[in-house]
C-alpha cells in the first residue's frame, strides 16, 4: 500500500493536469465552454484529493477549517456578484491566488527555521521568487480591485520621485536577495523582502489608468499562475508547476490580445504615463478645440423614429452601459426594433469595458444570443451599409482620430468605424472625455447626433417611444 | 581518505539540487507551450469566462498550502498554510462557480421565457 500510494497520487496528478488542458481547450469554444469548466473543476478536485493523501500530510484539522471557510466565502461571492462587477471579482480572486502562493513560500521559509537543515541556495532563490511574484500579484490585484470598485480614483496616480523610489526598491530587493543566498535564515532581512515585494505590487498598478485595466487584469491573471508555478518549484510538485504554467500562458495571451486592441506595447502600459502626460496634452486640445466645434443634440422622439424606421441598426456598447446597468434596457430596445423589422447587431470592441470580454458577458446576462454580437473585424466593413450606429457609453473605441491624427495619444488603435454609418446616435451623460483623456471628434461630425442622459434612463425611454411608433 | 571525500560531497550537493530545479524547468516550459497552443484562438465572447476559469485553476496553490499546513504540529508554517488554504479555496470555488454562472447565460438562440 505504502509503495502503491505515491505512484497512485502521481497518476492522479497526471489525470488532473490532462483535465486542465482539455478543459482550457474546451473553454475556447462557446459550444463546449461550460463542459470545459466542469472538466477543469473535476481536475482540481482530483488534484486536491491526491494531495490530501500525500504521506507528509498527517493532520487534517487546520486543512478542514481552511477549506470550509474558503468554500463558504467563495460560494457566496460567486452567487452574489453582479455581472457588471466581474472585473473587480476576477481582480480580487487573482490577488487571493497570489497571496496563497506567497504564503506557501513564507511558510516554507519558516519550516526551514524550525529544522536543523538550512535551505540550499536553490531553495532560497525559489522561496524569494515565490514571495516576490506572489506579493506583487496580491497587492497589485488589491489596487486594481480598489480602482475598479472606485475606492481609488481611476486616473493614474503618481507622486514626485516615483521612478527613483521604485529603482531604490528594486535595488534593495536585489541586494537583500543576494544577502539571503549566503545567510539563508536571516529573519529580519526576509521580512524586509516580503514588505518590498508587497510595496512593489502597489507601485506597479497605482500609475496605471482605469482604461488600461483590461491589460492589467490579464497580466495579473498570468502572474497568479506563475506564482503558483513557483510554489511548485519550492515544494518540488509538478502539479503546481503545470497548472501554474497553463494559467500563466493563458494570461499572457489575453494580455497580448488586449495590447493589440489598444495598439500599445505592454511596456508602454506598464511604464508609460499615457493617462498622465498624454492626458495633459489632450486636455489642452479640448480647451482649444471645443469653442469652434458644435455638437448636434437630438431628442428622444426623433431618435426613436430614426431607429424604428431604419433598416439596420448596430449597437455599440461601452463601459457607460455597464456602469448604468443598462444591458437589460438595451436588449428591450433591440427587441422592440426587431419587431418593427429592423436588423439589429451589436459591435463589440475587444477592450470595451474593464476586462476582456466584459460586454459579451453583460449582454449574455441580458439574454442576447451571442451570434448577434460581432467582433471588430467582422463588423467594420458593414458600417457603410448601416443606417444608424447607436453608441451607448463607448468613447475612445469609436474615436476616428485614432485613424488619422498622429498627434493623438490613441493614434493607431483599431476602432469601430461608426463614423462610416449613415447616421450615428451617441448616448452619453455629458461631453467629458474618455478614459484616455482624449476629446472625441466623432461627436462633432455632421452625421452624429448626441442624446444626452444616463444610459439606462435614456434607453428605457427609447423603448417606450419605439413602442408608440 | 575521509578528508578527501568531505569537500567533494559539499561541492556536489548544489549540483544535485540544481537537477531537481532543471527537471521543474523542463515541466514548466513544456506546460507553457501547451498552454499557448491550447488557448491561442479564443473568441472575444469567451475572454471573461476563460479568465475566470483559468483564475480558478491558479487556485492550484491550495495544493502547496495543504502540503505545508498538514505536517502535524501547529507552527507558524501550518498557520500560514491554513490562511493560504482558505484564500486559494475561495479562488477555486468562486472561480469555477462564477464561470459556470456566466457560461450558462451564453446562448446561441433566444430562449422564449
Amino acid at each position: 500500500m505504502s509503495d502503491f500510494l505515491p505512484s497512485g497520487i502521481q497518476l492522479g496528478y497526471l489525470v488532473a493536469a490532462s483535465l486542465f488542458i482539455v478543459g482550457l481547450k474546451q473553454l475556447g469554444s462557446p459550444a463546449t465552454a461550460r463542459q470545459g469548466n466542469v472538466l477543469a473543476a473535476i481536475g482540481m478536485f482530483i488534484a486536491i484529493v491526491g494531495t490530501l493523501l500525500e504521506k507528509q500530510v498527517v493532520s487534517y484539522e487546520l486543512i478542514t477549517v481552511g477549506i470550509i471557510i474558503g468554500s463558504i466565502v467563495g460560494t457566496i461571492m460567486a452567487k452574489t456578484v453582479a455581472m457588471t462587477d466581474m472585473p473587480q471579482m476576477v481582480g480580487l480572486l487573482n490577488g487571493f491566488g497570489g497571496a496563497a502562493s506567497a504564503l506557501v513560500a513564507v511558510g516554507e521559509f519558516w519550516r526551514y527555521l524550525s529544522i536543523p537543515e538550512s535551505p540550499t541556495p536553490d531553495a532560497t532563490i525559489t522561496i524569494l521568487l515565490g514571495v516576490l511574484i506572489g506579493g506583487i500579484t496580491f497587492t497589485g490585484s488589491l489596487v486594481a480591485f480598489a480602482k475598479l470598485q472606485e475606492l481609488l480614483p481611476g486616473a493614474p496616480i503618481s507622486f514626485p520621485l516615483q521612478q527613483p523610489f521604485n529603482a531604490l526598491l528594486a535595488i534593495a530587493l536585489l541586494a537583500g536577495s543576494g544577502y539571503m543566498v549566503f545567510h539563508p535564515e536571516d529573519v529580519p532581512v526576509f521580512l524586509g523582502l516580503v514588505a518590498i515585494s508587497n510595496i512593489l505590487g502597489i507601485m506597479f498598478v497605482l500609475p496605471i489608468g482605469g482604461g488600461d485595466m483590461p491589460v492589467v487584469v490579464s497580466l495579473l491573471n498570468s502572474y497568479s499562475g506563475i506564482a503558483a508555478s513557483v510554489a511548485g518549484f519550492i515544494l518540488m510538485n509538478n502539479m503546481l508547476i503545470i497548472a501554474g504554467a497553463l494559467v500563466g500562458a493563458s494570461g499572457i495571451i489575453l494580455t497580448q490580445i488586449m495590447c493589440k486592441a489598444m495598439n500599445r506595447s505592454i511596456s508602454s502600459v506598464l511604464f508609460g504615463a499615457f493617462g498622465g502626460g498624454g492626458g495633459g496634452a489632450a486636455a489642452a486640445g479640448v480647451a482649444g478645440g471645443a469653442i469652434d466645434k458644435t455638437v448636434r443634440s437630438i431628442n428622444l422622439e426623433e431618435s426613436a423614429m430614426m431607429l424604428g424606421y431604419a433598416r439596420s441598426v448596430v449597437i455599440i456598447p461601452g463601459y457607460g452601459m455597464a456602469v448604468a446597468q443598462a444591458q437589460h434596457a438595451v436588449r428591450e430596445l433591440a427587441d422592440g426594433l426587431e419587431k418593427m423589422g429592423v436588423d439589429v447587431k451589436y459591435a463589440i470592441h475587444p477592450v470595451a469595458g474593464r476586462m476582456p470580454g466584459h460586454m459579451n458577458v453583460l449582454l449574455a446576462e441580458a439574454n442576447v444570443p451571442y451570434p448577434q454580437l460581432y467582433d471588430m473585424d467582422d463588423i467594420n466593413p458593414q458600417f457603410e451599409e448601416t443606417d444608424v450606429a447607436l453608441v451607448i457609453g463607448a468613447n475612445d473605441v469609436v474615436n476616428p482620430a485614432a485613424r488619422h491624427d498622429t498627434a493623438s495619444p490613441i493614434y493607431g488603435m483599431p476602432i469601430l468605424e461608426v463614423d462610416k454609418a449613415k447616421h450615428t446616435i451617441v448616448i452619453k451623460r455629458g461631453m467629458s472625455a474618455g478614459f484616455s483623456g482624449v476629446d472625441n471628434e466623432l461627436f462633432y461630425k455632421d452625421k452624429t447626433m448626441m442624446l444626452f442622459g444616463s444610459a439606462k434612463d435614456v434607453v428605457a425611454k427609447l423603448v417606450a417611444e419605439v413602442k408608440q411608433l | 581518505m575521509t578528508n578527501d571525500q568531505l569537500p567533494i560531497t559539499n561541492y556536489q550537493l548544489p549540483i544535485v539540487m540544481a537537477e531537481g530545479l532543471i527537471a521543474g524547468l523542463v515541466v514548466f516550459t513544456l506546460a507553457s507551450f501547451v498552454g499557448f497552443e491550447v488557448i491561442n484562438k479564443v473568441p472575444p465572447t469567451l475572454h471573461t469566462p476563460l479568465m475566470s476559469g483559468s483564475n480558478a485553476i491558479s487556485g492550484i496553490a491550495v495544493l502547496g498550502a495543504i502540503l505545508i499546513s498538514g505536517q502535524g504540529s501547529v507552527t507558524v508554517t501550518s498557520i500560514l498554510g491554513t490562511i493560504a488554504i482558505a484564500l486559494a479555496t475561495i479562488n477555486v470555488v468562486a472561480g469555477f462557480l462564477v464561470t459556470d454562472r456566466m457560461l450558462q447565460m451564453f446562448k446561441k438562440k433566444e430562449v422564449k421565457a
